[in-house]
């Protein structure tokens, strides 16, 4: 399995406070990396920097380099337009456009030129159904997305990002904001969306990482802590921090 | 002591209310009279000539008392005024929501609030002393107050509302939307314009309804520049708005030339209660 992302000895400060202290990590495709760590640790930074969404926050400033398929993405020849197609993002609040459902899928291929409506239909059904949600809004495709469930919600906006056919695929805490229901749901699409996506996942919940992730990441003060396997990671934590967290002793 | 501290509760009460039905009185005072004092001369005259009567000669021996040309002026006047001033307006206030930097937006805002501030009167001045000649210079026309003067004058006193408002609402725009969609590839400007602007439109049409209000109830500006002659509307025409047919003959007025112009006042009034009605729809729109 190939490395997707490399990050080499990143720091990220905003203004004068350091967030992210030389940050090395590789991440493989096709699999589930989960981010673990207390609030403020960094994780969720440090995931924004992965498609650039960093850039519209005043005052960061960036070192090192972060590979995304060998080449830096801080490169002046990369396209951030481009770069946010191939890595896409779901957010920790579903956050879906006041539009319709079918509006909201389509908005992306929209912006990158496709206009033919057999294709934007045929792009909205493929998206609908990889984020398991097309039989639940079929019927009301022209209906407004702010009428769906929170879940729903979510995995409307999985689709979202689906449509513009990304490579990858960054989710800030995706379920934090949902019942125990809908994150299995979104737990299990997960589990399947691996096989054609490298998704990174930021997590506060310690069992969601352990049941969908093959790798985990600890992050804690900005530091990447311990990163490795996640069986491994969570039976046998070769530090003593990544063992305290993870065994509740704070956090 | 108890009954002392009941009474004092209602005394305050009533007060408040009485303060507070000072102003519906007032409107209700305007309206009935406005009412009143506007339906002889309908009467007399019949509404379908003093409606759609082309000629207004309210001084001439065989007076005709049509008030179209007022109608149309009012009408075209602030058209022209909506469709100058709301591009600039709103372009002004994606940019100022949306991409200025913080100092341009602090400067531009500061100098939008004072153009609010300027009296009408001051528009009419400078648009006397440059506008009117320059029209006259540019499109060599005999005479540069006219109508478009007029919307010039009047697109440019709008312009506060419409960006005020505007800015408002593009600033409420939740920035999640924002983020999903540059996350999704999209460049900023196609951000605001495709995500942004929707997500805000009606208050943007407040805006607009907000500036159709303002322009149609101005009066001395239009009239300092606009020629005040009770012509058919055209673009280089010396015109008469509602407003100052009832301004620049009141003083000299009477019998049934006075109580025509009380007509216009109503029909102006009634114009005026339209777009109020329009825009309490779109606030409602806003709300839910």
């Amino acid at each position: 399995m190939s490395n997707m992302i490399t990050v080499k000895n990143m720091c990220l400060w905003y203004g004068e406070h350091q967030a992210l202290k030389n940050i090395n990590v590789s991440i493989p495709e096709k699999s589930i990396t989960a981010f673990i760590g207390p609030s403020g640790c960094g994780k969720s930074t440090f995931l924004k920097s992965l498609n650039r969404m960093n850039d519209l926050i005043q005052g960061v400033r960036i070192t090192g380099d972060i590979l995304y398929n060998g080449k830096n993405i801080f490169d002046s020849s990369v396209d951030v337009n481009e770069l946010r197609r191939e890595v896409g993002m779901v957010f920790q609040k579903p956050n879906p456009f006041p539009m319709s459902i079918y509006d909201n899928i389509a908005y992306g291929p929209r912006t990158h030129g496709i206009k033919n409506k057999a294709k934007l239909d045929d792009i909205v059904e493929c998206s609908l159904r990889d984020a398991a949600i097309w039989e639940e809004v079929k019927d009301r495709l022209k209906k407004n997305a702010l009428g769906l469930s929170g879940g729903q919600q979510q995995r409307l906006c999985i689709a979202r990002a689906l449509a513009v056919k990304p490579a990858v695929l960054l989710m800030d805490e995706p379920t934090s904001a949902l019942d125990p229901i809908s994150t299995s749901k979104i737990e299990e699409l997960s589990m399947k969306l691996k096989e054609n996506y490298t998704i990174i996942m930021v997590t506060h919940n310690m069992q969601q990482a352990v049941r969908i992730s093959d790798q985990t990441a600890f992050f804690l003060l900005g530091e990447l802590i311990e990163y490795g396997n996640t069986e491994t990671l969570f039976s046998t934590p070769k530090d003593k921090r990544t063992e305290d967290y993870i065994t509740g002793r704070f956090g | 002591m108890k009954d002392e501290k009941n009474f004092f509760e209602k005394l305050v009460h009533s007060i408040f209310l009485i303060l507070g039905l000072v102003t519906v009185g007032c409107v209700l005072l305007i309206t009935i009279y406005l009412i009143i004092s506007g339906i002889p001369a309908i009467k007399k005259i019949g509404l379908v000539p003093f409606l759609f009567g082309k000629t207004w000669e309210s001084t001439a021996e065989h007076a005709s008392y049509g008030i179209l040309p007022f109608i149309l002026t009012s009408i075209y006047g602030t058209a022209g005024a909506i469709v100058i001033g709301v591009p600039i307006g709103f372009l002004t206030s994606v940019y100022l929501s949306k991409t200025a930097p913080k100092r341009i937006r602090g400067i531009v805002e500061a100098v939008v609030s004072l153009l609010a501030g300027i009296p009408s009167v001051v528009f009419g001045l400078v648009g006397m002393l440059v506008l009117v000649p320059g029209i006259r210079k540019i499109f060599h026309v005999a005479d540069g107050a006219s109508l478009l003067a007029a919307i010039v004058v009047l697109a440019i006193m709008i312009l506060p509302s419409i960006i005020k408002v505007s800015v408002t609402a593009l600033d409420a725009v939740p920035e999640e939307y924002e983020n999903a969609s540059l996350a999704l590839g999209a460049t900023p400007i196609e951000t605001y314009f495709r995500v942004s602007v929707p997500a805000a439109k009606s208050g943007i049409a407040t805006a607009v309804v907000l500036g159709i209000g303002r322009a149609i109830g101005e009066a001395m500006a239009v009239m300092m520049v606009s020629g005040n002659v009770a012509n058919m509307p055209g673009l280089f025409q010396s015109v008469r708005f509602l407003t100052t047919a009832v301004a620049s003959e009141m003083s000299y007025s009477s019998g049934l030339q006075r109580q025509a112009l009380f007509s216009i006042a109503l029909v102006l009034f009634l114009f005026i209660m339209l777009i109020n009605a329009a825009l309490k729809f779109f606030l409602k729109g806003k709300k839910e």
